[in-house]
């Protein structure tokens, strides 16, 4: 260990203030604190500091992420080769998936993160963790078979226009990850929707339909999977968002780590259960509803990516709502809208993705509202206590 | 049924600011606090939910081709549609008149912080948009048209009250030199309508 530290002492060097490299210190200390606990001491203000700081935030969400994305590369091999008709062995489905997904990672780190350092070296501040989860995030919700220029330039867009424009890390307004993938879904949807996207390499077999559930009800048809498929999640989506198993088990890690907020999750589940059981009870207020409508609720929570998202993309803690009642408010609309979205919007057969973005719009001003009514609140306390004492 | 799809459409649907991208400057020039923001907003549904509905008697009683023709069958012929933008200017113009006599009446310190905005909303093209586009959308009766202007104001309030607490919240933000203030202000409105595109295509 001391050895290592005393490498990087060295290395340090020429980047010290005063040196000639000065200027690409914030690449060389993001190297420094990846390996090493920083000692950063705090010089005024409040002089508390926790061992959570934005590094461990951002790798216990890394480690949550983990789970789904294992059962992703699996799944995406295992739907490959049954499509097909042939039966992988567990080893195999994963290899190929591994082979597919991987170098999306790879692309997504690699151009994200040399955006971050650009960046950090010429405004000069330091390299945040934040890039770490959304880079992770991104490959995660693209379907397997997008080219990986289509990642990088999805990327940039989240990076740049998303977040550095505002500032880094913690100043964003939308979420990174979710800015990237609409812009991908809007710039290029014949690669983002449909039905041949979402088995690997399915596009130039005629055989397969690797049709999404929620695509297959949007167009009337039946849907070939029971509930315990789509809840363990062998069925067609993007890489990472169809097993709510491997989801929930990292929602208990965020949730006992308290890193993600557990009322923004549970409004959300709440919200779409509502809107949910409002929809499957169309039919006996006498309008008649369609395939979508009348799938049950429950199944709503399960299928498309709406587990994903409520759990890893709403939960983010900067363009989510700050206040407590705020969160579940923000939570729970964004579950009503995004299965109003998928039941009534023919344009996107999955509302998730949009609803979060919106509400992240809005994230702000209930936050405004919430803190108002906090001081009015307060405001009338004081008075009645005075009037009393007076 | 139909009116309440309208109110929901003219709010969401066809956003005045996120869809058509109509009142850019004062919605811009005016979002800076979320208290002046909301004044702003509420002459603008005021506005909207007069003169809609009196632009729509003007143009269905004296402008389109054939409305004077309850004056008389010889006035059947008349088309006096060349003067629907004037006419509807002048509409818009004199409502915003009243309102800003009863802003500066009833709440003073809104008058001072909405400054020149207040009277340009006679300009505001988000206004005369709602006008011109009651006159395209050929509303069978009155109520449609209230409705119509109502839901454009609520739509474009709601986008003004957003952006407006967006931009209290990143006053704190390190935002790059040259894009602070109005730069930062058109990247928002750019994301924010990828947010409001999970409206686009509903059909009511």
């Amino acid at each position: 260990m001391n050895w290592i530290r005393q490498k990087i002492d060295q290395i340090k060097e020429p980047f010290e203030p005063g040196n000639k490299l000065e200027k690409y210190r914030p690449a060389v200390n993001a190297l420094d604190t990846f390996l090493f606990v920083p000692d950063h001491t705090t010089k005024k203000g409040a002089h508390i500091r926790d061992a959570v700081d934005l590094k461990r935030t951002m790798i216990t969400v890394v480690l949550a992420l983990i789970p789904a994305l294992i059962f992703g590369m699996w799944n995406a091999g295992y739907q490959h080769y049954t499509q097909l008709g042939e039966n992988p062995a567990f080893l195999e489905a994963f290899l190929h998936g591994a082979y597919k997904i991987v170098p999306m990672i790879v692309v997504s780190y690699a151009v994200g993160l040399g955006l971050e350092f650009a960046f950090a070296i010429m405004r000069g501040h330091e390299v945040n963790e934040g890039y770490l989860v959304t880079g992770l995030l991104i490959p995660m919700i693209m379907p397997v078979d997008i080219p990986l220029w289509m990642v990088a330039l999805s990327v940039i867009f989240a990076v740049l226009i998303g977040k550095e424009a505002f500032g880094g890390t913690g100043m964003n307004i939308l979420n990174p990850a979710l800015t990237a993938r609409a812009f991908a879904f809007f710039a290029y949807p014949t690669y983002m929707s449909g039905n041949k996207i979402w088995v690997s390499e399915a596009s130039n077999v005629d055989s397969i339909s690797g049709e999404t559930i929620l695509g297959s009800l949007a167009a009337n048809k039946e849907v070939g999977y029971n509930a315990a498929e789509m809840f363990t999640g062998i069925i067609p989506g993007s890489i990472a968002e169809t097993s709510t198993l491997c989801i929930v088990a990292g929602a208990l890690i965020l949730i006992l780590t308290k890193v993600g907020s557990w009322r923004i999750i549970l409004s959300g589940i709440l919200g779409a259960a509502a809107m949910g059981l409002l929809l499957n009870a169309l039919p006996s207020m006498g309008v008649e509803g369609n395939g979508l409508t009348n799938f049950p609720w429950y199944n709503h929570l399960i299928v498309g990516g709406f587990a994903f998202g409520i759990v890893f993309m709403a939960t983010d803690p900067v363009s989510a709502a700050q206040t407590m009642k705020g969160k579940w408010i923000y939570g729970a609309l964004i579950g009503l809208t995004a299965i109003l979205i998928r039941t009534l919007n023919p344009a996107y057969p999955e509302g998730i993705m949009l609803s979060i973005l919106l509400l992240n719009v809005f994230a702000p001003t209930i936050d405004h509202y919430v803190i108002e009514g906090n001081i009015k609140k307060r405001k009338k306390r004081l008075e009645t206590k005075t009037v009393k004492t007076a | 049924m139909d009116l309440i799809n309208l109110f929901v459409k003219s709010i969401f649907i066809e956003n005045m600011i996120f869809a058509y991208f109509l009142g850019m400057c004062s919605y811009l020039a005016v979002s800076k606090t979320v208290k002046t923001a909301v004044g702003l907003g509420l002459a603008v549904i005021f506005v909207l939910l007069i003169t809609v509905p009196v632009n729509y008697l003007l143009d269905n009683y004296l402008l389109q081709a054939g409305a004077l023709s309850w004056l008389g069958s010889e006035f059947a012929s008349v088309d006096l549609s060349f003067l629907s933008f004037i006419m509807f200017i002048a509409v818009i113009a004199s409502m915003v008149q009243l309102v800003e006599m009863v802003v500066e009446k009833f709440a003073p310190a809104l008058y001072g912080s909405l400054g020149i905005f207040l009277p340009l909303i006679a300009v505001n093209c988000a206004i005369l948009g709602g006008s011109l586009f009651m006159q395209q959308k050929d509303f069978s009766g009155i109520e449609g048209a209230a409705v119509y202007g109502l839901g454009s104001g609520i739509g474009w309030f709601l986008a003004i009250l957003a952006i407006a607490a967006i931009r209290e919240k990143i006053a704190y933000s390190n935002v790059p030199a040259p894009l602070k203030g109005l730069g930062i202000t058109f990247i928002i409105t750019g994301l924010m309508a990828i947010g409001f595109m999970s409206f686009m295509g509903i059909k009511l």
